[in-house]
C-alpha cells in the first residue's frame, strides 16, 4: 500500500539568527519522506532570524517557510515557543512535525507535543513508510537496542531527530519560498532565559561533533588532557571523557560520554585509555569508525574498535598527533 | 513547601540487553532507581533541609516491583512515597505516563516537582516536560544548578545547553528535571533504612486518580513500540601492535585510505 502524506514540517532552530545544521539535516529527511509519499515540506522559523535564512531553508528542502514572530520570542522560552509552533501547526496542518534533538529541541518538542496532545518519538535515527504508515527507529538503553515505534491517529506525528544522522541537501539556488508571517500575540512566559555562561574552550557540543577524542582513567589527572587537546586541535575534534575521568574531577561532567552522559554519533571516535565498560560503549557504539588506544590487549573496548592500537597512550598519542599534523599539512 | 519527586525504576545500567520475541527481555534484570532521579531526590532533600521545613513525596508509576525504588528514596530521607499502579498503562508512551503522573501530582499537591532529565531505559527525556504542560506550569529541563526562593515563589536554574549553561528564572510551582552535576547524591543511612520499615506506601489506581483507563491504555497510546532489535554487530577490527611511531603511521593511513574519515 502506498503512503500518502500532506505536509512534513520542520521546526528550524536558529543560533544567533542562523539556522543550525541539525535543522538542515531534519529538512533533508523531511524532503525524502515527503517525496516518497506525495507530500511537501514546510519549515517553521520561530523568533528573530537573519534575512537570508528563509531562502536557505527553501534551497535546502522547504517548499514553504512560515515565520512566527512576537515579543515573547526574543529569547528561548519553552511556553512561548511551544505556542508559536502551535500557531504554525494551526496554519499548516502538517501530518508530520520534526524537531532536532538538540538542547532546545529536546526541551521544546515534549512541551509542544503535550500542548497538542499528540505523540512524540524522541531522538530518532531513521524513518520509513510501512504499509502506508510512518514508523520511526530510535535508540533505547542508550543504543544497546533500538525500538521501532508508530503513532496513533492524531496529527501531527511529532519526532525529534538525533543530530549527525542525516546529511543536509546541497543548496539548490533555483529554489525559493515566500515567507508566510505569523504574529504571535503575547503569551505566557513563566520561565525565561536571563543569561548564558559558556564553558571555556569547547564550542561544539559532543552530540553534534564529527570527530571526538575521549580520555579515560588512564589520563591520571587534568594536566594530561592537554595531550588529547593537542590531538583534538590537529583533527578539529571535540574532547570527551569516560565517567572515571569525570568522577575523579579531572574534567567537567558535560564531557562525559555514555549511558549517563552524552550519547554521541560522530564519524570518528577515539577512546584513549578507556576500558570499554558497558555504560561507556552504550554512549558511543553508533560511531562510524572507532579507534581504541589501550595498553591492555584484552581491554573490552578492542571488541568495538574498527582500529585498535595496543600501546602506552603517552607514547601513542604524541606520535599520532605528530603524524597527523604532518599528513594534514600535505 | 511540598516537593514531589517522580522516580522511575529502570534496569541497572550494567544490564546486557537481550531481545525476546521482539521485545526487551527484562526477566533477569536487576532493577534500580533511574540514575537521574537520584539527583532529583537529593535536590529535593537539600531544598527541604535548607528551608528547615516542608515535605518530600516520592511517586513511582509501574508494577509492584517499583515499591523498591520508592523504599530506596524513603531510606535516603524522603517523607512519603506513593505507588501508582501501572496495570494497563502504556508505560512506553511519555504522553500517557505524563497524563497519569499529572493526575497523581494534583492528588498529592505540590509547590515544586522534580524529575530526572531522562530515564535510561526508554531514553525519551520527555515525561517531566510533558507533565509541566499538562499541569499548566513552567518547566526547566536538564538542570545542573538550582536555587529556590520559597517566600517569593520563584526559582533560578542553570540549564545545560551546547557549549555552556543557560540561566533561567522561573515561577513556582514548576517542574525541574535533573542532570548529572546538580549535586552529589547521598547514601542511605542505617537510620534511614530502619525508618522505611515503619512507612506505609499507599497504592493509587487510575480510578483513584480519576483518569479514564482507555485514554492511557497501550491500544490507543500516542506512540507505541512495534518491535525492539539489537544493533547490528560490528565487524571485527584491525589490531595494531608495535613501535608507537609505526602504529601511528599505520593508523593514520588506515583512517585516510580505508575508513576515509580524515
Ligand atoms: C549507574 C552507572 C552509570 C555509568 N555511566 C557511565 C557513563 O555514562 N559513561 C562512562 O564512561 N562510564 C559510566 N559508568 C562507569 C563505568 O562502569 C566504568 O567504571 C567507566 O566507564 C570506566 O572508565 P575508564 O574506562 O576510563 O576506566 P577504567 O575502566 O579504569 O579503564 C582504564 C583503561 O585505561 C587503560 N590504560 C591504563 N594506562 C594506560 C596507558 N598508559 N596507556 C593506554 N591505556 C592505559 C587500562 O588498560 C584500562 O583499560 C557508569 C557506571 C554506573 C554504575
Ligand atoms: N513510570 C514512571 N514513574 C515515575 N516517574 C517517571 C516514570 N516515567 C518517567 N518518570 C519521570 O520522568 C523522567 C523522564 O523520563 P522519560 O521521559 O521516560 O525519559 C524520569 O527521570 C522520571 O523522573
Amino acid at each position: 500500500m502506498g503512503a500518502t502524506v500532506g505536509i512534513v514540517a520542520v521546526v528550524a532552530e536558529t543560533k544567533d539568527g542562523v539556522v543550525r545544521k541539525a535543522s538542515l539535516e531534519a529538512l533533508a529527511e523531511a524532503k525524502r519522506l515527503a517525496g516518497e509519499a506525495g507530500g511537501s515540506v514546510a519549515a517553521i522559523l520561530v523568533g528573530a532570524a537573519g534575512a537570508g535564512e528563509a531562502a536557505r531553508l527553501a534551497q535546502q528542502g522547504a517548499d514553504r517557510v512560515v515565520h512566527v514572530e512576537g515579543a515573547a520570542l526574543a529569547a528561548y522560552a519553552p511556553e512561548a515557543y511551544a505556542e508559536a509552533v502551535k500557531s504554525a501547526v494551526a496554519a499548516l496542518k502538517p501530518d508530520v512535525l520534526f524537531f532536532s534533538a538538540t538542547a532546545q529541541g529536546k526541551d521544546l518538542a515534549p512541551r509542544t507535543a503535550a500542548r497538542l496532545r499528540v505523540g512524540l518519538a524522541a531522538d530518532c535515527v531513521g524513518f520509513a513508510w510501512e504499509n502506508g504508515a510512518l514508523t520511526a527507529k530510535r535508540p533505547i538503553y542508550a543504543g544497546k537496542a533500538f525500538a521501532k515505534v508508530a503513532w496513533n491517529g492524531a496529527r501531527p506525528m511529532i519526532a525529534s531527530i538525533r543530530p549527525n544522522t542525516f546529511t543536509p541537501l546541497a543548496p539548490d539556488a533555483s529554489r525559493n519560498a515566500a515567507v508566510e508571517p505569523i504574529a504571535l500575540a503575547d503569551g505566557k512566559v513563566r520561565a525565561r532565559v536571563t543569561g548564558y555562561e559558556t564553558s571555556a574552550g569547547e564550542t561544539l557540543d559532543l552530540t553534534e561533533a564529527n570527530i571526538i577524542v575521549s580520555g579515560g582513567r588512564a589520563m591520571q589527572g587534568p594536566e594530561n588532557f592537554e595531550l588529547l587537546r593537542k590531538l583534538c586541535a590537529v583533527l578539529g575534534a571535540t574532547l570527551g571523557a569516560s565517567r572515571a575521568a569525570v568522577d575523579a574531577g579531572w574534567i567537567d561532567h558535560s564531557y562525559q560520554v555514555g549511558q549517563t552522559g552524552k550519547v554521541v554519533n560522530p564519524t570518528l571516535y577515539f577512546a584513549v585509555g578507556i576500558s570499554g565498560a558497558i555504560q561507556h560503549i552504550a554512549g558511543m557504539s553508533s560511531s562510524r569508525t572507532i579507534v581504541a588506544i589501550n595498553k591492555d590487549k584484552d581491554a573490552p573496548i578492542f571488541k568495538m574498535a574498527t582500529y585498535g592500537v595496543v600501546g602506552d597512550l603517552y607514547q601513542v598519542v604524541p606520535a599520532l598527533t605528530e603524524e597527523l599534523a604532518r599528513v594534514m599539512k600535505e | 513547601m511540598n516537593i514531589l519527586v517522580f522516580v522511575k525504576q529502570v534496569p541497572d545500567t550494567e544490564t546486557r540487553i537481550q531481545i525476546q520475541n521482539g521485545a526487551v527481555d527484562t526477566a533477569s534484570v536487576k532493577w534500580v532507581a533511574n540514575p537521574y532521579d537520584e539527583f532529583a531526590i537529593e535536590e529535593a532533600l537539600r531544598i527541604k533541609e535548607k528551608l528547615g521545613a516542608g515535605k518530600v513525596t516520592v511517586v513511582s508509576l509501574g508494577p509492584d516491583r517499583v515499591k523498591d525504588a520508592i523504599k530506596y528514596a524513603l531510606s535516603l530521607g524522603a517523607d512519603e512515597g506513593v505507588h501508582v499502579k501501572g496495570d494497563g498503562i502504556a508505560l512506553d508512551d511519555p504522553l500517557s505516563v505524563a497524563t497519569v503522573l499529572a493526575a497523581a501530582a494534583k492528588k498529592a499537591g505540590f509547590d515544586l516537582i522534580l524529575a530526572g532529565k531522562h530515564a535510561v531505559d526508554q531514553d525519551s527525556g520527555a515525561t517531566g516536560v510533558m507533565l509541566a504542560e499538562l499541569l499548566d506550569i513552567p518547566h526547566v529541563s536538564v538542570v545542573v544548578g538550582l536555587e529556590i526562593d520559597a517566600a517569593a515563589k520563584r526559582g533560578s536554574a542553570k540549564r545545560e545547553i551546547e557549549g555552556g549553561v543557560e540561566l533561567v528564572s522561573f515561577e513556582l510551582p514548576a517542574v525541574v528535571t535533573a542532570q548529572k552535576g546538580l549535586n552529589e547524591p547521598r547514601y542511605a543511612s542505617l537510620k534511614g533504612i530502619m525508618a522505611v520499615k515503619k512507612k506505609v506506601v499507599p497504592e493509587w489506581t487510575l480510578a483513584d486518580l480519576g483518569v479514564d483507563a482507555a485514554s492511557v491504555a497501550p491500544a490507543g497510546a500516542a506512540i507505541r513500540t512495534l518491535e525492539a532489535t539489537l544493533p547490528p554487530a560490528r565487524a571485527a577490527g584491525k589490531i595494531l601492535e608495535g613501535e608507537p611511531a609505526d602504529t601511528a603511521k599505520e593508523l593514520v593511513r588506515l583512517l585516510r585510505e580505508e575508513a576515509k574519515v580524515i
